[in-house]
């Protein structure tokens, strides 16, 4: 019996994820040279944009497991949702952290009321409040569709967070990558690597997150299905069970 | 030059990720003694 949430697929995403990022680690402290304005903080990129594309790309999958579980019902999109959105949530925190400390030396502050900066900060709020949610002793069935409807609301945020660089003028760059990008070359290449690197570990999180929550379902069900099995011996113990009493 | 930050961003985004990878695979392992071959589903 296999008595963890390992398995041959993910040994196997686990061992590409962790060399992905000893050589994302190498280019971007090493290999990667320094931006003329930005000097050596410009490394700070290659976890700050990477931790972006995990945090949309969680948020999203929230978005659409929750659409799911709506229409059908099913556990495990809502499963999915919760998980997505953990580890969206823990993404999101790396983006905050190191865009301080990116913004330390090239802004001269930490912390500006930017809108690219306020926002995604409004959105990392209202996904903890979604997390909260998740945990709140309610119904199961009330819980995961009142979670499935905030999953979906909270979806709008990023939408804002996105675009907030082109709606209102702020500290913050625009898009770092389109089709103008003039980016040197190892630099992009390093960028490339680092969000090929960081989505492998989202991947693999992800999958290793749904299963520790599919097993704390069973977990619950079994001790429900335990507890009806008591209560119905008692009552025919009882004489109570199937008496017509 | 700015290599402070740079260390300082790394360390605790990378330090913060293997926290997160050992609880989830700890709770996992803690977890997967409680439930039955036959609930398993998904696990493998």
């Amino acid at each position: 019996m296999n008595q963890t949430t390992g398995s041959r697929a993910t040994r196997i995403l686990g061992v590409g994820a962790l060399v992905a990022l000893a050589v994302m680690l190498v280019f971007g402290l090493v290999f990667s040279p320094p931006e003329v304005d930005q000097r050596d903080a410009v490394r700070l990129m290659y976890i700050h944009l990477p931790s972006v594309a995990v945090a949309y790309t969680g948020f999203a999958i929230t978005l659409v497991a929750s659409v799911i579980h709506l229409r059908k019902g099913s556990v495990f999109w809502d499963l999915v949702a919760g998980a997505a959105a953990e580890i969206a949530v823990l993404f999101t925190g790396f983006v905050l952290i190191s865009g301080a400390l990116w913004g330390k030396p090239t802004w001269g502050v930490y912390w500006q009321w930017d809108p690219r900066l306020t926002s995604t900060t409004v959105m990392f709020i209202m996904y903890l409040g979604y997390l909260a949610l998740r945990r709140l002793d309610l119904p199961p069935e009330v819980r995961s569709r009142r979670a499935a409807i905030l999953g979906i609301i909270s979806f709008i945020n990023v939408i804002i967070v996105h675009y907030s660089v082109q709606w209102w003028r702020g500290l913050h760059q625009g898009q770092t990558l389109g089709v103008d990008t003039k980016l040197d070359g190892m630099m992009l290449f390093t960028l490339f690597l680092s969000v090929v690197a960081f989505m492998t570990v989202g991947a693999w999180l992800l999958i290793h997150r749904f299963r520790v929550a599919w097993l704390e379902y069973q977990i619950g069900l079994l001790g429900f299905e335990h507890a009806l099995a008591e209560r119905r011996a008692e009552n025919e113990t009882s004489g109570l069970y199937g008496s017509g009493a | 030059m700015h290599w402070e930050y740079v260390f300082a961003g790394y360390g605790i985004v990378f330090a913060s990720l293997v926290v997160y990878v050992v609880s989830v695979l700890y709770r996992g392992r803690e977890l997967s003694r409680q439930v039955p071959d036959d609930r398993r589903r998904f696990l493998d």
